[in-house]
Parts: C-alpha cells; structure tokens; sequence
C-alpha cells in the first residue's frame, strides 16, 4: 500500500487526537445493514514488476501502428506525435493540476488553454474556441443542441456524409430535449446539394455537414452554408483542425460553428479515446457556447492574467439552465495540441496536410491500378479516400494484416451501400514504400 | 503592496519570430507534392495560419515555464473537496504509454485487439464488484457523461414499461452537473431541501414522490461529507413508487470495501475514474465517467457492449433498445488502463485501506479546525469536511480570502462556496495518500490564517502575493471577453 503515507503509529496517534478508539468509530454513520460483510472480490494486489510483465503481455495482443502500418482513419489518425508532447505534458505541475479554480495559482494551465483557444481560432476561421469538450462525436451533439437553444427550432439536417459513429452520438444527446433529426444524402461521395436544399426548412436549426466528409472527400462548405443560412438555419462544419493548415478555413465559407476531432494534433489514438472535441463559433454566439471559456484580464497591479469567464454559461453556476452538463472536459488533450501547433508552427502544419494529401493521393492512384480495385468516388479526397474492392473488405483487410498493415475500415458495418468499400486514411507517417507494399499486398489479396 | 513573483508573461505567440520552426517532417517521397495539382483550388487556404514560428528549445522552455506557474498535486497538497486529488502512480502512466495501447486504432479488427478488450472485460467486471452493481459501462467520458447515460437508462426503462414520467428529483446540496445532465435527458429537475446536516428530508422526499417522478438522484455520502444513514429507508420509499435511485459517485472514495451502491438499493451510479482511482486531473481532464446499473437497465447500455464468449471479446452491437452512443469510440480508453493498473495495485485490501485512511485524514483535519472554524455538522465525517467561513466573515474575510491566503501558504485552496446550503464553505478533501505531518502543516496554516483574519486581515485581502499574479479582475474578463490572442492584444 505504497500510495498510503501514515504509518500505524501515525493512524493510533491521529484517531487518538480525534478521540475514538478505532476507524470503525469514524465509520459509526453507515449501519450495520449496509456494510459489506466480506473483502471485496477482486484480484490479490501485484507486485510492479509482476503487473508490468502482465500488461506488456496483455498489451503485446493489440496490433499497433508502431509495428504496423497504420493505413485506419473513420476518425482516429496516425499522425506524427513530437517527442516534445510528451515530456512536457507529464510535468507534475500541469499533469496533477486540476480545473483552474484559483486562477493565481494555475496560470500555467490557463496560459496554455488561451493559447489553445486562440490556435483554434485561428485553424477554423472562427472568432472563438472553447477550452475543449469530450471528443468530435459529443461536440457535433453540443452543436445541435446549441443550435437548437439559439434557433428556436426543432429540427437538425445532417449530411449522409457525417461520421456514422458521430451520427448515433447526436441521437443520444437529442433524444431528451426531443430533437428531431433528417438526413441530407451523398450523390458522388459529396453532400447531394439538391436534396439538402428540399430536406432544409422553416424548422431547421442547423445544417450539419463534416469536410472532409466520413468517405473522405471534399464538400462544397459555401453552397451549404448559402442553403441553411437561405432558411435561417446555422452552419456546423465538422472538421479535423489538422487539415486545416491546408485547406481554406471554414469560417471563411460561412460556419457558423466549426466542431471536430482534435486527435490529430498530437493526442495518441490509444484506442479511441480520450480525444479531443473542438468547439468554435462565431462572435455573436459566444454566450451560448458550452463548456468552459478562458478569457485574459489584469490582476491588482495591472498586471496581464488569466481567468476562467463567462461561468454563468455552466452547470456548477446555472444548474439545470446551463448551455450544457460539461464539467471535466480534456485540458490535458488540448495541452498537447496546444504543444502540436506550437512544433508544427506555421510552415510545419501546412506541410502535414501536404504530405498526406500527396501520399493519399499517391496511394489511391497506384491502389486503382490493380484490376478490379477503384475509388469509389469522383469528388475530390483529401487525406483519406473509400477504395472499392472486387473481393470482401473485410478478408483483404484480414490479409494484408499478415503483412503488417493495417489497410483500412470496412464499411459494411456503417453504411451498407458501401459494403464492397474499405476507407483509407494515408497520413505524412506513410511512406512510398509501405503503400507500394500495401499495393503489392492488395494485388495479390484480390486476385 | 507589491511582491508578486516577477512573473513569466509570455504567450507563445509573441516568442515568434519568423523563419524558425521545430518541426521535423519527412521529405515528400512520391511523384506529386505539389496540392494546388491535386486539389481544386478553392479549397485551399489562401494564406497561412497565423500560428507561431518557434524553435523546439523556445517551446520547451515556454511550456516548462508555464508548468511552474501551476500548483499541482506532485508540488503542491490540494485539499479540493469533492475532487479526490489523491497522489497519481507513475506506474500508471508507463502502462497507458505502452505502444499496445496508447498506439492502438480504436478500429483496429477485434481479434487483433483482445488484449485491449479483455482489459476493458475485467475493468468493468472489477468496477461491477466495487459498487455491488451488475453491469458496467465505461464508455461515458467523465462523470457529468456518466450521469446523462445513467439517467438516459432510466428514462429508455420507464418508456420500455410505457410510463411517462416527467421528473427527477435533486437535493438542493448536490453538484450542478446534476441538474444540467438531468435537464439534458429531458427532465424537469424538481430541487428538494436538505436538512442542515445535508441529509435527505424524508417527510419533503414523499411529498414529492409520485408516478410521475422518474429518479431521484443523491450523492452518498453527500456533499458535506456525511454517509446518509437512512439510505436502505430511501431507496424503498423510491422503489415502492416505481422512481429509480441514482447515485452520484463523486465521493465514492469514502466507501471502497465499506459499503456498495448496489447493496443499498441504488440502481444506477457513475464513477470518476480521475476521482476514485488515480488517473490524473490533467489540469481540467481527460477523466472517465463509468456508470453501472442493476439488471433491469442492462438492456438500455450504451453500445457497443464488450462480451467474452469462450476466450474471445468482442464488441456487441445487436442491443435493440440501447440509449446509443456517448462518444465516437469506446471510452477513454487510457484513462481505463491507468484504472486497471490501479486496482490491480492495490488489491482489496489496498482499496479498503484507502477509504480508511481518507476518513482518518478527513477527520483529523475536523478535529484540528472545530476550534476556529465552524463545522457544518455534528458527528464524524466521511473522506471530506465542510466547514464554515461564518465566523471569519463576521471579521470580513471571505471563504475566497481564506482560499486566497493558503496559496501564499504553499497549498492550493480548498472547493469554496460548495454545497450551497453551507455558508461560507470551505469543503476539504485530503485523500488517503497525504500524511500526517503535511495534514498538520495544513491545519496550522488555517489556524494561523483565522488568527490573521482577528489580528491582521489586511494581510489576507492582499493574498495571495508569492502567486505569479496578484487576484485577477474576473469582472472585467467578463464584461469584455477576450478570448484570444491579437497582436494588439498585450
């Protein structure tokens, strides 16, 4: 019981202090009827180096982008994570810190999440983000609740070509307040203008439209947001902020709110979580904006510092009437994309979207070369493409894992239309040489 | 009065200077690099983003400075109530960085993901055993996600019964995530007074229960630290007129091998795995919010649903009458290694051990302040204390002055003005990992601070002074929020 400081000696001197002769006495509230009357039934605590051997081994069981060549999205990315994150991150004083409730002494936290919101701001187009919510899914929901609350309206449009997973998310979170939730179809692996402009009404809170979109190809942002803002509707562009070094922001496009995935910037994929939800909006909206919000100010003597503004928005002050139930969210995750923008910088961050942009691109090219295998769709791609396959996905992917990659997503399970497809994702980490293996794998795979 | 540490003031925006970088990426190594070929053009950024242009050194010292301007549990004690800011292992952190699992694909194919299901398997299998309940979710993200999916659960089992109901009651003393997660699963919150001591008003509780109430959610022990000893009474109330019981977990740090949840008679509670079970704060989260229910729920759980059948995990998805997804994957997986490592580490006596020493400390510290503080209640406290500022504000120092005062101490402060029906409330929570000598060094601090407020309050009204900045105009910040960096903005 290494993590428990007082020694016996200390725990007879204390209760004596305290005037019982026992912890038993300290317990005297919880009746006898309600004790457990047996140890807990759990496992015999383990040495370290027992437990350490253990994991390594339980461990060892997942095939990890370090020893495969990671070629999954749908979400989650293998991107480069500079050694710097780490180091950095796990100072004890940022680490074992929590929510910034005594700004004088948290300024180091609060610091790092202004400068977060600011390169969020920045990336997405938007006048402001927030200090982060749970991962992409839960922002998109936060988004059409929100929307919602500043419309007045019932009734959420979301493209065909939004994440399937973000989508079941947005149907939890507005089954209570009993949103209502219509679907805009793709045409050619891109949002179907013509069929977003009938499915958008006079109830429409908002439009939501992911781009790159779920089959990795490109939206056209402006159109969509001329059809929802035509009806009084909000714009919510789902986007990953690491291509944004590249691409036109959306705030550019006429957003009204930017959400997505910030895994990407440096944040481990660790099996899908925790991530990181961006949230960004325009000015008008920043009193409804969820979660929490840091803003600078001076102290006593003038001098710059930064606090935690605008609470009355949240639950530990408006309770049931809060913008939204958010307490804990990542700050730890958005330190390390915090530390990602900072490495990458101006130059480095566009240079990450090139990179993948061009070796996706390479991949889909040499990948469509192999008979019977094409991209399944016409529209423009970014860093991931959906590669249709003359043999099951899911046995070329069982495959080309003998040969140490892991080729992409079957899409059978998320939308069925696309059972035939595998989603690939190629980003700066992949090399020529392991898509020229992947092609190699795959011709064999499906000959 | 100025002696405020001559701070660090830099954003790392304004160590800028163009030309620099710290990146290192590869080389383009196939034929086209050039995106203007590639992508239409309109999709491409007409200029680059305003972001810094930095060396790796500038970004490291920066962010090393910045470090030093937080009180942290590894520097500093940090009494925040109802936080649990209990010591995080090292060990944790090396087994979440194995590449296993912190470089695993959330959509990695299952069979070449068993070893990383399996440990979600006995996580929550552990979890179920800590809490007496019968089935574990561990996908919510943090504790107010927790109670949104427990809450959901029980609305998806009362419309499954075709019953309608409307409401959720809550304790006037209980955390505000409640009532904002009740709110978002579509209830009407009806607040219920607490008796002083924090305990539930029994005759207010069945005026209140009818069939149209769905839950009623309390937290145990409750947050003035007190186990509520007619809990078995309550639940049977409940019960009787078919309203679920949810239990807040936030403070089961108080009750490992003591007492369960489930025994009690509660059919839902969360936990706070950066609370209970030592996954780092991380200045704000990442947490996790795991939330367990009785039986009858378990048709509701969120999806997917890990089984084991024979000696292979898996993801079930075919669960019909599920409230859906929390998240886009399947929980904050490495806050769930970190979880796994912990109990494993300490056993069941180690956890039981836990629970002891966080009374012993929480009582300690009571019996050290009752003489200058007011305490908010009689009797031994559970794994946390509130007391009272009254005294003190008769004076003219504040619960914040107090706050404000101990970090010039060296502690971080106490939760303050929580719950909300103690005036004044200083709410200290110590954990089981802190010793008697950094527990008496504490309880001195406030004690001399309670001479000061008698003796030299000015002293306090200028706290805190050794802090990188003084007490920060938070009115200002709102009136006019800025909320990110301009050029202009210095």
């Amino acid at each position: 019981m290494r993590y428990i400081s007082n020694t016996p000696a200390q725990q007879r001197e204390m209760l004596a202090r305290i005037g019982v002769g026992s912890i038993e006495d300290l317990l005297s509230r919880v009746p006898t009827k309600a004790r457990l009357s047996r140890p807990l039934n759990l496992p015999a605590a383990m040495a370290e180096s027992d437990l350490v051997r253990h994991l390594r081994a339980l461990s060892a069981l997942n095939a990890n982008a370090d020893d495969y060549a990671c070629f999954l999205g749908a979400g989650s990315y293998d991107h480069s994570v500079p050694s710097p994150i780490n180091h950095l991150i796990s100072r004890g004083e940022f680490f074992t810190a929590y929510t910034p409730y005594q700004p004088e002494a948290s300024q180091g936290t609060l610091r790092s999440i202004f400068e977060y919101q600011s390169m969020m701001a920045e990336l997405t187009g938007m006048d402001v983000a927030n200090a982060s919510l749970y991962d992409g899914a839960s922002s998109v929901a936060e988004a059409a609740l929100m929307a919602h609350a500043v419309t007045e309206r019932n009734a959420i449009v979301l493209s065909k070509g939004l994440n399937p997973l973000y989508r079941q998310v947005v149907e939890t979170y507005c089954e209570g307040p009993g949103i209502r939730l219509k679907s805009a179809p793709i045409g050619d692996g891109a949002t179907d203008l013509d069929a977003l402009r009938k499915a958008v009404g006079s109830q429409t809170a908002a439009v939501v439209i992911q781009h790159p979109n779920f089959f990795g190809c490109l939206e056209d942002v402006k159109a969509a947001a001329d059809i929802a803002h035509a009806q009084g509707a909000l714009l919510v562009v789902v986007a990953d902020p690491v291509n944004l070094g590249l691409l036109t922001p959306p705030g550019a496009l006429g957003a009204d709110l930017v959400v997505g995935e910030g895994q990407g910037l440096g944040v481990p994929m660790s099996f899908g979580g925790p991530n990181l939800g961006v949230f960004a909006a325009k000015q008008e909206l920043v009193r409804r904006i969820p979660g929490r919000l840091v803003g600078a100010t001076v102290d006593l003597d003038g001098q710059r510092g930064f606090v935690l503004t605008l609470q009355t928005r949240e639950q530990h002050i408006r309770r049931e009437k809060a913008t939204s139930n958010i307490c804990t969210n990542v700050a730890l995750c958005a330190l390390m994309a915090t530390i990602y923008v900072s490495i990458m910088g101006k130059v480095g961050i566009r240079k990450v979207g090139e990179l993948s942009t061009a070796k996706a691109h390479y991949a889909a090219e040499t990948f469509a070369k192999i008979p019977g295998v094409r991209v399944r769709f016409t529209a423009p791609f970014f860093k991931e493409f959906t590669l249709a396959l003359p043999k099951s996905p899911e046995r070329v992917a069982k495959r080309l894992m003998k040969e140490k990659i892991l080729a992409g997503v079957p899409l059978k399970a998320f939308d069925r239309a696309q059972k035939d497809c595998l989603l690939v994702a190629v980003t700066e980490k992949r090399t020529r040489s392991e898509i020229d293996a992947y092609a190699a794998a795959l011709a064999a795979a499906v000959a | 009065m100025r002696t405020a540490k001559p701070g660090y003031d830099k954003l790392i925006f304004e160590l800028s200077c163009p030309g620099r970088h710290a990146h290192s990426l590869p080389e383009c190594d196939v034929p086209v690099s050039d995106p203007a070929q590639l992508l239409p053009k309109e999709h491409l950024r007409a200029a680059p983003a305003e972001l810094p242009e930095v060396s790796e050194v500038d970004v490291v010292r920066h962010y090393s400075r910045l470090s030093q301007m937080n009180y942290g549990v590894d520097t500093h004690f940090y009494p925040l109530g109802s936080c649990t800011m209990k010591y995080n292992p090292k060990i944790n952190e090396d087994m979440a960085r194995l590449a296993g699992f912190a470089r695993l694909h959330p959509l990695t194919p299952e069979a070449a993901a068993q070893g990383a299901l399996r440990l979600m398997d006995e996580l929550s299998r552990d979890l179920a055993e800590v809490s007496g309940m019968d089935h574990v979710s561990l996908q919510p993200a943090a504790g107010a996600q927790g109670e949104m999916a427990g809450v959901l659960m029980i609305r998806a089992y009362h419309l499954a019964r075709g019953e309608r109901r409307t409401k959720v009651l809550i304790p006037d003393s209980a955390h505000g995530t409640n009532p904002a997660s009740t709110a978002l699963a579509g209830y009407s919150v009806v607040e219920l007074r607490s008796e002083e001591n924090g305990d539930v008003d029994l005759l207010d509780l069945e005026r209140h229960l009818s069939d149209d109430v769905a839950a009623f959610m309390i937290t145990q022990p409750n947050t003035l630290g007190l186990f509520e000893s007619k809990i078995h009474q309550i639940t049977e109330m409940c019960h009787a007129k078919g309203v679920q019981v949810y239990m807040d977990g936030a403070n089961f740090n108080a009750i490992l091998g003591i007492t369960r949840p489930g025994d009690l008679g509660f059919d839902v509670c969360h936990f706070n795995l950066h609370k209970t079970f030592t996954t780092p704060h991380g200045g704000g989260g990442p947490g996790a919010g795991p939330v367990g229910i009785k039986e009858h729920l378990a048709p509701f759980l969120p999806t997917p649903v890990v089984v084991k059948d024979g000696d292979e995990y898996a993801f079930d998805w075919n669960r019909p009458q599920s409230i859906g997804k929390l998240q886009a994957f399947w929980g904050n997986f490495g806050m769930l290694v970190r979880a796994w490592t912990y109990i494993r580490t300490m056993g069941p006596d180690g956890l039981r051990a836990v629970s002891d020493n966080a009374v012993l400390n929480a009582n300690y510290i009571l019996k050290r302040l009752e003489g200058d503080y007011d305490r908010s209640a009689p009797g031994p406290c559970m794994h946390e204390c509130v007391v009272s500022a009254r005294r003190q504000k008769k004076l003219g120092v504040t619960a914040t002055d107090i706050a404000k005062r101990l970090l010039d101490l060296g502690f971080y402060a106490p939760t303050t003005y929580f719950p909300l029906i103690v005036e004044e409330a200083l709410m200290i929570e110590p954990t089981e990992t802190e010793s008697k000598e950094t527990l008496d060094e504490f309880c001195d601090a406030m004690i001399q601070i309670a001479r000061e407020a008698r003796d030299n309050p000015q002293l306090i009204h200028d706290a805190p002074v050794t802090t990188p900045v003084r007490r920060l105009d938070q009115t200002a910040a709102a009136r006019q929020p800025r909320l990110k960096w301009t050029p202009q903005a210095k």
